[in-house]
């Protein structure tokens, strides 16, 4: 009862399903066919006297080209289908939530926009997309959620993400699925997929000091990052609005999206990727951030989307309102997907 | 043994011919022997010892997890367990048990050569061998290691405060072993076929293996590589793998797997090669497509180095990185196809004996399916993603390691027995134990698969109570399928001193080895044999086989 339970249970797409079972009949039905006539085979042409010579028929190319095509074509069929729910589970919706997971020896930290901590639980609506974003602070870890059909590898000083959404209330086992020493296998926490309104209610019950953007924001100051950060054209590092998923073009020539990993070089590693037009001067802040603190602080550069105008200044010397380092309004933060590409880079 | 045999007061009273065992005795003259027989021999000492010894930590491990909390080990210790299953069962015995046993003894007696290309080379791929065995053990013996066989990074080599070093260097020497037999392999294939031994008329034997040492030759530096770097970072602090130190860890991943995939198929071409061989004699017909499985063997050699991203699928590599793996591994798929279509349609219509090394091979057929099926599952990714790194793969590579290639090389082990000892094996207890293998595999591998797509990870020490049934089930399995590997042990050991005196070709086939005495004599034959015939050409033998 357990098992079947287990086996059905969920959070599944019915794509998924249809395309499991639908592999696990057809597997199923030409292994029992290959046993069969196997074992047909054994019996039926059995050595009768000890010194028989069967025919000695080896070869049939149409029989060849018929088992050589057939397979192909279903490998090929199965291809495509694994292809399908694979890119699916690449690409969250664009209304999906955020929610910051940092993976240690042996433990998980779940951070909400919201502000909201826990530690091996997270707390998520039924039926809206959540998308994870996912940082380890030692070894590789995974994130494994069987009733979701969901897993990523959680990487060290590298952002990786997977969403999922549940449809069912319910209590599901989270596992760490990436050997990571000793105590790997307690490394297990639970996913309470609850309804929206009992949400809300562990949401107001939950509510930590302001939002994980708020907690950037704060961050943001207390580092004196605005001193150089200005919300304008005029600072000595570059503008932060837009920022995120844009294209910036480094000194180096190359150009790179400015996603969670990037990022969070910057400010970590602040001299790996030098945008163009910047000096090298930022300090490193490798050792003083927590990765929980690097994740407010996207959180918050995520939040403050692009200036009023809808363009976006950001290297030196281009013409824009002075903001002299203020920080915008958090209460209308730009949706990530909003932000509008940069002028001048191509 | 030998010696004993020799004072034997029943045995013929003029001196019987010498054979390679009987020829020189004292340990000296196996310790010193370049007879690719002998040497073939000392192999099926050390890898049944590495077998044995990886086989208990399996015991254990399944004993472990029949409580869901563990109750035998602490994690630690747990965690010790199943790396050295992992490395021992793969370095110590997987790669090398039919290339170097079986195929040492038979690969120059099937083509007609006196002994493989490098004789002396070939004592010395053994002395590498135990050389890096026994480093290993060293490092076990010393407290172990606790990174999983495959040395994942940055805990390799950042964090892991066990024995990583010791066992690193064990398994990079026991890779030139590989090389150099791969490098003798290819070398006596080419160099030392008897006169008219066209390649079409090799024995797909050949071919496979074949295959596999073009795979040992070209593989296995790219493992000592990454090794070697594993060792230069964690010494030095040398950032190559450890993101701390500018490294990439995904670097480590790609590195592992372009070898230990390839290596996969190292293991199970051979078995293949094995079960290419005895369909055919137990059918009494020529293997079914012979150019097709020929080639097969060589499309997998060449695929199997282009696959293995599908090993990273969740890890972090692009997703089109991802798409073009997927499909290369569906292409490295159709080959496998190809020959269980083939091996099942040799039997079709043949003449069939259900002898021991038959009922092995049809049950390598029956569980290579099933591995290589749900190697299908694992190959799509939206699948992949639910079930990689669960005992879902678990299950996958133990049905082709152990479905497969032990299966296999249990056949090949009872085909070329008689060849081997010049006795006979017990041929009830024999069947009876293959069964016992069958049945015992099943029972443990099956519900794993069950149980990874529940959601059970690998490597864990303790796992939740709803798991716990299929466990135990497997736990079952296993302790049947440790009796089923006892049983052959003990039976062919007793057959070597008191089995029947085997007949030169007691299953009437066709090979050039089945025409040497049994045992032969050190140089093989008596005369280097002519071919004028394709190989399993039954119709061509037929007088001198008493067919038909």
């Amino acid at each position: 009862m357990t098992c079947l339970s287990l086996l059905l249970q969920g959070s599944v797409t019915h794509e998924y399903n249809l395309f499991f079972w639908a592999m696990v009949a057809l597997c199923s039905t030409v292994g029992t066919g290959i046993a069969a006539f196997l074992i047909y085979c054994a019996w039926h042409y059995r050595r009768r006297s000890a010194d028989e010579l069967p025919s000695q028929l080896a070869l049939n190319i149409p029989a060849e080209v018929t088992w050589i095509a057939l397979p192909t074509l279903l490998f090929i069929t199965m291809f495509a289908y694994g292809v399908k729910i694979y890119f699916d589970l690449e690409r969250p919706p664009d209304n999906s939530e955020d929610v910051y997971v940092v993976a240690k020896q042996w433990m998980w930290k779940t951070q909400h926009l919201g502000g909201q901590r826990e530690i091996d639980t997270l707390h998520v609506p039924v039926g809206r997309a959540i998308r994870l974003n996912l940082i380890s602070q030692d070894v590789i870890h995974s994130f494994f959620v069987p009733a979701f059909r969901i897993k990523q590898d959680v990487l060290p000083r590298r952002y990786t993400s997977i969403w999922f959404k549940a449809t069912v209330p319910g209590t599901y086992h989270l596992f760490c699925a990436e050997y990571c020493g000793t105590e790997h296998s307690q490394m297990i926490g639970w996913i309470y997929a609850m309804d929206p309104k009992d949400y809300q209610t562990w949401l107001q019950q939950g509510a930590a000091e302001g939002s994980l953007a708020s907690t950037g924001e704060k961050l943001f100051h207390q580092f004196g990052c605005g001193n150089c950060h200005h919300f304008s054209g005029h600072g000595r590092g570059p503008n932060l609005r837009g920022l995120y998923q844009r294209p910036v073009q480094l000194s180096s020539g190359e150009i790179v999206i400015a996603d969670e990993t990037y990022i969070r070089e910057s400010i970590l590693q602040s001299r790996a990727k030098i945008a163009q037009g910047f000096q090298p001067i930022m300090p490193i802040f490798q050792g003083q951030l927590s990765e929980e603190q690097v994740a407010a602080l996207i959180a918050y550069i995520k939040a403050i989307g692009p200036a009023p105008g809808g363009e976006m200044p950001s290297g030196p010397g281009e013409e824009m309102g002075d903001y002299g380092g203020i920080t915008p309004d958090l209460s209308h933060p730009a949706s990530p997907a909003t932000a509008q590409p940069k002028p001048g880079v191509r | 043994m030998a010696t004993v045999t020799l004072f034997e007061p029943q045995s013929a009273p003029a001196q019987p011919r010498l054979n390679y065992l009987t020829e020189k005795t004292g340990l000296m003259s196996w310790l010193f022997t370049t007879d690719h027989k002998r040497i073939g021999l000392l192999y099926v000492f050390s890898i049944t010892f590495f077998f044995f010894f990886g086989g208990f930590f399996a015991l254990l491990m399944r004993l472990h997890l029949l409580l869901p909390q563990g109750w035998l080990f602490g994690h630690e210790t747990y965690n010790k367990l199943f790396t050295m299953h992992g490395i021992i069962m793969v370095w110590f015995f997987l790669i090398p048990s039919i290339p170097n046993t079986l195929g040492n003894f038979v690969l120059p007696m099937m083509i007609g050569a006196k002994d493989l290309a490098f004789p002396k080379l070939n004592l010395l791929s053994w002395y590498i061998f135990m050389l890096g065995g026994m480093t290993t053990l060293y490092a076990l013996v010393r407290g172990g290691v606790d990174t999983g066989w495959t040395f994942y990074t940055p805990f390799s080599t950042s964090y892991s405060t066990s024995f990583v070093i010791t066992a690193a260097v064990g398994i990079l020497i026991a890779g030139f072993s590989s090389i150099l037999t791969g490098l003798n392999f290819i070398a006596t294939v080419h160099r030392m076929r008897a006169p008219g031994l066209t390649w079409f008329r090799l024995p797909i034997f050949i071919w496979s293996t074949y295959a596999t040492s073009l795979i040992l030759v070209l593989a296995t530096p790219v493992l000592a590589i990454t090794l070697a770097m594993i060792g230069i970072e964690r010494i030095f602090q040398v950032g190559i793998f450890d993101p701390a130190l500018g490294g990439d860890p995904v670097l480590f991943q790609h590195m592992f797997w372009f070898y230990s995939h390839p290596a996969v198929y190292i293991m199970v071409l051979p078995a293949m090669a094995v079960v290419s061989e005895i369909i055919p004699t137990f059918s009494r017909k020529p293997i079914f497509g012979y150019k097709a499985v020929a080639f097969s063997s060589m499309a997998i050699a060449i695929l199997g180095f282009l696959v293995w991203g599908h090993h990273m699928f969740v890890a972090g590599e692009s997703a089109y990185a991802a798409m073009t793996f997927s499909f290369l591994s569906y292409m490295v798929a159709i080959p496998s196809a190809i020959k269980v279509f083939n091996w099942t349609a040799t039997m079709y219509r043949g003449s069939v004996q259900l002898d021991t090394p038959m009922l092995y091979a049809i049950g390598f057929v029956a569980l290579f399916t099933i591995g290589g099926m749900t190697g299908l599952f694992l190959a799509a990714l939206g699948i992949d993603v639910h079930v990689t790194d669960t005992y879902f793969v678990i299950a996958h590579f133990h049905y082709i390691m152990v479905g497969g290639t032990v299966m296999a090389f249990l056949g090949g082990v009872h085909y070329w027995w008689p060849k081997i000892s010049g006795k006979m094996y017990p041929e009830f207890l024999a069947k009876l134990s293959a069964l016992t293998v069958f049945l015992g595999f099943n029972l443990t591998f099956f519900p794993q698969f069950i149980l990874g797509y529940m959601g059970m990870p690998r490597r864990y020490a303790a796992y939740p109570p709803e798991f716990q049934v299929l466990n135990v089930l497997s736990t079952a399995g296993a302790s049947i399928l440790g009796v089923g590997y006892v049983v052959p042990l003990i039976y062919l050991m007793w057959a070597w001193k008191y089995g029947e005196s085997a007949p030169d070709n007691p299953w009437r086939t066709t090979g050039l080895e089945w025409k040497t005495p049994s045992p032969p004599p050190k140089h093989n034959f008596e005369e280097t044999p002519v071919v004028t015939w394709k190989a399993y050409d039954f119709e061509a033998q037929k007088e001198e086989l008493h067919l038909g």
